[in-house]
């Protein structure tokens, strides 16, 4: 072959999607209502082209909705672009749909004909797999039993192990190393890796960075249909955890002023000028109590190197700054910190007294600040209390949820936070 | 040229799929398979009672006038009403996985055209049992008239599958037209009562052709006539060809459109 050294190329592909706003498929409906036939082309493919070469794996990374699945959809043939050509060379299969065209009365060994005839394998080429697919399911007491009594794992299992023993030279996955226990999903995964050095060209469209830095060669960041970055996963991830840090930011300020002026809008004229006005979360009272000789302000976060930011790394520092005011002294004061996820779960919790700083009061309004080095919590979001007691535990001003986080975490270990650790095999 | 090499690359798909069509068909059944062969006997017992007692026709032996050219007007019908739908019935499997698509149709007239073949047993054992008996050279015919209905069959189904993902009302409106189909092709009459004006439209019908080439064969015990066969095989090839073509210009929206 000349080409040999591409695998897949595409050049230039776009592709529109019809979104109707209400589909008449009927003749009647066609002819009376015309109007109803109105649609929206909504442009998922702006023109995206690359190549792929033999034995290459890439990955394409995005949010929901940017065209990483048209794409690779588009690559299986399952669509085909509105303009631009696709080149692949080779048999393709695709891990998008496990378990096409299994029939639940069937036994597992006839539904792994069905199946692996569905990827375009003769019977010779399944009767040579056969054993290979059984072994790798780990279903051998069960594969003459019929698929309807198989448990869902069990059948994901099954129908993982036709597809990747299909022997195709070029493999699309779409998010499915998902797939059975920690143990099955971890076979999986080795299996990847070999058929990856058998020279196989591998696509994966994943949510889970982690996984793609591990398999891929190449990550290629798709936004709003076109190629945004493309690069070694390790810088391309990053970017693209940045980009993403950033317009969660973007949306949550938004939120904040939506949520601001909603406030604006429910208070009436005539209090205006009050100190109520100066402090919009009042509205939140519910979440808040306490004597109120000292009430906190305005709480912000910011990174080490001093942008105010709402969304932090795995393994950043954090600094918060909480500004308070002051009607009455308050005497022996202890400011505290509380972390919860969102199950509620109290993952940290300390403040001035449990560290033991010399005792302070606070007499006029000003700013204290924590800073939370080499935060270790993993991915989601953290809602924070803040609170001003008394030494004597009488809380001054106790402020739940008064301040979210997210954590973002480009590795893929699960938790609530990361524990250090170094393996030793 | 790719179509078909590729479609020989999914054979195994086709057979696996008219394999799940004739077992499926009657799963859950006492007699499960058997019926395969109970349905058209009882038809034919309904048929031959009503026309000996009720509808007496002048044709000698009419039952089996009829049922040698019902059967194959059954897979015929079948292949263009019920295959218009066989597309969208499988569309978790088009919306989700790459195979030719023309595998679903292919699979879906051939397995009709099994269980004719299943109803042509029945049809020998009566020609056999009523000792009407068979012309042996006629009856090497009998092959090739089946490929050119199943051309035929196959022309249709693959235009009217692809059209109906497009056009959901096609599925119905095909029952009536096939309906229409039937008493426009001599099924349950004679050739010669058709007037004279209307021959060409007779003609046209590539079906009248088919059935002529059936009844000739087993009823008449005759080779069919080679015109009749040709034009039908002319006509079959016509229709293969637009399908082919249609179907493939439509199909590249099937996963958007199901």
């Amino acid at each position: 072959m000349i080409q040999n050294e591409t695998a897949i190329e595409v050049n230039n592909i776009t592709k529109n999607f019809k979104v109707y706003l209400d589909k008449g498929a009927q003749l009647k409906e066609r002819l009376l209502f015309r109007k109803r036939n109105k649609y929206e082309l909504r442009q998922v493919l702006k023109g995206i082209s690359f190549t792929v070469k033999k034995g290459e794996a890439i990955g394409l990374i995005g949010h929901n909705g940017c065209g990483k699945s048209t794409t690779l959809k588009l690559l299986t043939r399952i669509m085909y672009p509105d303009t631009g050509t696709i080149k692949m060379n080779g048999r393709v299969s695709s891990l998008i749909e496990l378990g096409a065209g299994f029939h639940p009365d069937m036994s597992g060994r006839e539904n792994i004909y069905t199946n692996a005839a569905i990827f375009g394998l003769t019977k010779k080429e399944i009767d040579a797999r056969l054993n290979d697919i059984v072994d790798f399911s780990e279903l051998e007491e069960f594969i003459d039993n019929p698929v309807r009594t198989y448990s869902s794992g069990m059948y994901m299992r099954l129908a993982f192990s036709v597809a990747i023993n299909v022997d195709a030279d070029i493999l699309l996955i779409d998010e499915i190393l998902a797939v059975g226990d920690a143990n099955f999903q971890a076979k999986c995964f080795n299996k990847l890796k070999e058929i990856k050095a058998n020279g196989t060209t591998i696509v994966i469209v994943s949510h889970s960075l982690g996984q793609i830095e591990q398999i891929c060669d190449r990550s290629i960041w798709i936004h709003e249909g076109l190629i945004r970055a493309e690069g070694p996963p390790k810088e391309t991830d990053l970017e693209y955890l940045d980009f993403m840090g950033q317009k969660l930011q973007e949306n949550t300020r938004k939120e904040l002023a939506k949520k601001a002026a909603e406030k604006a809008e429910e208070k009436p004229a005539e209090v205006s000028g009050t100190e109520q006005h100066e402090d919009p979360e009042d509205a939140e009272a519910a979440k808040r109590w306490g004597s109120g000789k000292a009430r906190i302000k305005k709480i912000t976060a910011y990174t080490s190197d001093g942008a105010e930011q709402r969304v932090f790394r795995t393994g950043e520092d954090i600094i918060f700054k909480i500004d308070y005011t002051v009607k009455e002294k308050v005497s022996d004061a202890v400011i505290g910190i509380g972390v919860f996820n969102l199950s509620g779960t109290q993952c940290y919790g300390t403040n001035t007294r449990i560290d033991k700083l010399p005792e302070f009061e606070l007499t006029k309004s000003g700013t204290a600040e924590i800073t939370l080095s080499d935060v270790h919590l993993l991915a989601g979001e953290y809602l924070l209390d803040f609170a001003i007691e008394t030494g004597d535990g009488i809380p001054v001003d106790y402020y739940r949820q008064a301040y979210k986080i997210e954590m973002i975490t480009p590795t893929g270990d699960v938790g609530i936070a990361r524990i250090d650790h170094n393996w030793n095999i | 040229m790719n179509t078909i090499k590729e479609l020989y690359a999914y054979r195994q798909m086709i057979f696996s799929l008219v394999k799940k069509d004739l077992r499926g068909r009657y799963k859950g059944s006492v007699l499960g398979f058997l019926w395969t062969f109970i349905n058209p006997l009882f038809q034919l017992i309904v048929y031959t009672m009503v026309f000996s007692f009720i509808l007496k026709s002048n044709i000698e032996r009419y039952y089996l006038y009829l049922f040698v050219a019902l059967i194959p007007w059954i897979f015929f019908s079948s292949s263009i009403t019920v295959g218009a739908a066989s597309v969208v019935a499988q569309k978790d499997l088009v919306k989700k996985i790459y195979f030719p698509r023309m595998v679903i149709p292919i699979s879906y007239v051939t397995s009709c055209f099994v269980n004719m073949l299943l109803c042509f047993i029945v049809i020998f054992a009566v020609i056999i049992i009523t000792g009407v008996g068979v012309n042996f050279v006629a009856l090497l015919t009998l092959p090739i008239i089946m490929v050119v209905e199943y051309i035929l069959a196959l022309g249709m189904a693959l235009l009217t599958s692809a059209v109906t993902v497009y056009f959901r009302d096609l599925e119905h409106i095909l029952g009536i037209i096939s309906m229409a189909w039937m008493y426009m092709t001599p099924i349950m009459y004679d050739k010669s009562i058709i007037p004279e004006k209307l021959q060409p439209v007779f003609n046209i019908n590539p079906m009248t052709h088919v059935i002529e080439c059936y009844r000739t064969v087993l009823y008449n015990k005759a080779l069919p006539d080679l015109s009749s066969l040709l034009s039908a095989l002319g006509l079959g090839m016509l229709f293969l060809l637009i399908g082919c073509l249609v179907f493939n210009k439509l199909q590249k929206h099937f996963a958007e459109e199901l």
